[in-house]
């Protein structure tokens, strides 16, 4: 135990009859892979500085359902969905954020007509509404003049139209926001979509983190940010690649955030 | 002997509209293959879909140079036609030039009718030497072997032939028209900005066969109007009248909101229902066949899949921005939307050949036209949704054909499947235990 994070529990939330205000949705990969663990624990530490009343529903969540859908497997979504749904609703969720875009897109969009609605967030949107209301505040610190560029995560961006959170969360940084040649809605894919995080690609010539990794590249930063863990990963590897670890950090937003706050 | 014209004329405008309507009928006949799906909701941002995107050409210009030629295509092509119901009433009833009463607004009309057919020409020209000079990679691309690459050409060829008899028949109309003390019925009409420079070519001709020459000039134009017109149903063109009800009838959903299975839907309720007895002979079916999941053939793809295939005109910008295409994989969504609409034709000639009734080919759309490789390469990233000029979606072809890989036949690649085998047993798609769901929480 080297930090005290107060993460409690939707059951220990009920226990003492309190409602949070919002339900962190972990998601697989930030409960799980240890690089996406460090973006749960940074949102975290932004979520305690900020004195949100949040809560996670720890052993009680599972995955979304995403990686089945995507994959054709409408049934084992579907059986997902409707036990994500009992649960939540058990908890009487009204509010739930998410740093997964993927978790993100498919609580928000595909969850209602199966009888799940709640106010769902990617955490770049959920920081943003803090920083709006003051409840956080961002300086630059150690990303003043920094050159950083982003990784539109596709579940984000085209798939739910979110381009300026993220992005405004960054140019609170005082940083240099770099865009690349294929940003917004003509962003590149890092590979990891629709259930590719999981199999090994098919015959080409060239992987697509590798073709996403040298857009990136291209615009010389000092940082790319994403959103999305898959797109970290692929991101992070497409670095290691090209053996440019030690000139080029992947960092989620929310990294960037509570390093610059020194959380 | 001026009637028998008149008749010849009607004769093949009631041929080349008869021809045309039979096939836009056989279209809608293979449409309606497809499966139903609700698209009347929201009918005020569908027509406003239509007129932005369709009308508007507000996604072509995404492409600065494509975009612009191709509004001057379209505008040209919407503009000349004005000038067709002019030539369908001098041809039915023997007159000529019967708007030329309208004095200034008739020469303005000309006038511009003239500099559009120009810059028609000029466009259509970059246009062939992208195709086939510089070759740009979504032409050069092996999806438009064969056909599709002659149909894109023969669609110039046609163009420019069109543009060039409307301003040779007026500039022989010019001619005539400058014989001093006039000629026959070729009154002074019009304004002729462009076709006044070829009017000299036919100086020092016998006025007679300058008559003449306008006549076949424009015989030419309407009859080569006509056959443009029923080229379409063979064509990719198709896309001049289709790209209208196909950005009205699009998806209007968040792009990464994929459609739940109602099927599915019955079937986990009843699984999750406690008072469900599972011994239970399955509820008497009224009459419906057993549900399939997903789509191995045209006939389990929705209507509005297949009037995307019919829609499609292989611009391939959707494959220029696919991730699995720009790295060498076999996918490219286009061939997705050719590929469908080849099936969906091959159907229809079957229906047509057996009296009206689909007789099974053993073939399908999946193995025979699309491959599982195909299908697997995709990341399901919406590129080719965004780009799409008229909002085709080859995305949801490919959902769910995976849906019917997966459900249907255990077909997935065996890493999805432990994936979801992971899902199912442990709720993550890696072998972790739930249990263990929140120990980060205390990891250093």
């Amino acid at each position: 135990m080297s930090e005290n994070l107060i993460v409690p529990t939707m059951a220990e939330m009920l226990a003492q009859g309190k409602q949070p205000e919002v339900l962190f949705w972990v998601g697989c990969a930030g409960s799980f892979d240890d690089r996406a663990k460090k973006i749960t624990k940074a949102f975290v530490r932004i979520l305690n500085s900020a004195n949100v009343s949040f809560a996670v529903l720890g052993t009680e969540e599972s995955c979304t359902g995403d990686p089945a859908k995507r994959a054709g497997n409408e049934f084992l979504f579907q059986m997902q969905a409707m036990m994500n749904i009992e649960v939540l609703k058990g908890y009487e969720t009204k509010k739930i954020v998410t740093a997964c875009p993927h978790c993100f897109n498919t609580l928000k969009n595909e969850y209602p007509e199966l009888g799940g609605e709640f106010e769902v967030l990617h955490h770049t949107e959920y920081l943003k509404s803090l920083l709006n209301n003051g409840r956080l505040t961002i300086e630059g610190g150690q990303f003043k003049g920094k050159k950083i560029t982003f990784h539109d995560p596709c579940y984000l961006g085209r798939a739910n139209k979110v381009y300026e959170a993220p992005r405004n969360l960054i140019e609170k940084l005082d940083a240099e926001l770099v865009e690349m040649k294929r940003s917004k809605s003509n962003g590149l894919c890092c590979g990891a979509g629709g259930a590719q995080m999981f199999k090994d690609a098919e015959k080409g010539n060239k992987e697509i983190n590798i073709e996403r990794t040298d857009d990136a590249l291209e615009t010389s930063p000092d940082i790319i940010a994403t959103g999305c863990p898959f797109c970290n990963t692929m991101m992070t590897d497409g670095i290691k690649h090209k053996e440019k670890e030690a000139e080029v950090k992947v960092m989620d937003i929310a990294e960037l955030i509570a390093n610059a706050q020194d959380l | 002997m001026s009637y028998l014209d008149n008749i010849l004329f009607a004769i093949v405008l009631i041929i080349g509209f008869g021809y045309f309507i039979s096939n836009i009928k056989k279209i809608y006949r293979n449409i309606n293959l497809g499966i139903d799906v609700n698209r009347k909701d929201n009918p005020k941002e569908r027509w406003k879909n239509m007129a932005m995107i369709a009308l508007g050409q507000s996604k072509m210009v995404k492409r600065p140079i494509a975009g612009i030629l191709h509004i001057i295509v379209y505008v040209g092509f919407i503009i000349i036609n004005i000038e067709l119901l002019e030539i369908i009433i001098d041809g039915l009833f023997g007159t000529h030039r019967i708007f030329a009463s309208l004095g200034a607004v008739y020469n303005f009309l000309i006038a511009s009718f003239e500099i559009l057919a120009l810059l028609v020409i000029v466009s259509v020209t970059v246009f062939w030497i992208r195709r086939n000079i510089i070759r740009l990679k979504r032409f050069a691309n092996p999806d438009l072997k064969g056909f599709p690459k002659n149909d894109a050409n023969y669609i110039l060829y046609f163009e420019t032939i069109l543009m060039f008899l409307f301003l040779f028949m007026n500039a022989s109309d010019l001619h005539l028209q400058n014989i001093p003390g006039g000629y026959s019925h070729f009154i002074k009409a019009g304004s002729f900005p462009v076709s006044q420079f070829l009017a000299p070519l036919f100086d020092g001709v016998n006025s007679n066969a300058v008559a003449m020459l306008y006549d076949i000039f424009w015989w030419l134009h309407i009859v080569g109007i006509l056959l443009f017109m029923n080229y379409l149903y063979f064509s990719k063109h198709l896309h001049i009248l289709l790209a209208f009800p196909n950005t009205y009838f699009a998806n209007l959903n968040p792009l990464g909101e994929f459609d739940n299975l109602e099927a599915v839907t019955k079937e986990v309720k009843l699984m999750m229902d406690p008072n469900a007895d599972p011994f239970a002979a399955p509820a008497a079916a009224e009459g419906e066949a057993p549900a399939k999941f997903g789509s191995s053939d045209i006939q389990d793809l929705n209507w509005v899949q297949l009037l995307n295939a019919y829609t499609c005109t292989e611009c391939g910008r959707c494959t220029s921005v696919c991730p699995a295409n720009i790295t060498g994989k076999k996918l490219s969504p286009r061939k997705i939307m050719m590929d469908t609409r080849d099936r969906m034709e091959e159907v229809g000639r079957n229906i047509d050949a057996n009296k009206g009734v689909f007789v099974p080919d053993n073939k399908s759309l999946l193995n025979d036209y699309i491959s599982p490789e195909e299908l697997w390469a995709c990341t399901s990233c919406n590129a080719c949704v965004e780009e799409c000029p008229v909002n085709i979606s080859p995305l949801s072809i490919i959902m769910d054909m995976r849906r019917y890989l997966v459900m249907e036949q255990s077909a997935a690649p065996a890493a999805l499947n432990s994936m979801m085998t992971n899902v199912e047993n442990n709720g993550a798609p890696w072998p972790y235990n739930q249990q263990d769901r929140l120990n980060w929480k205390n990891e250093i």
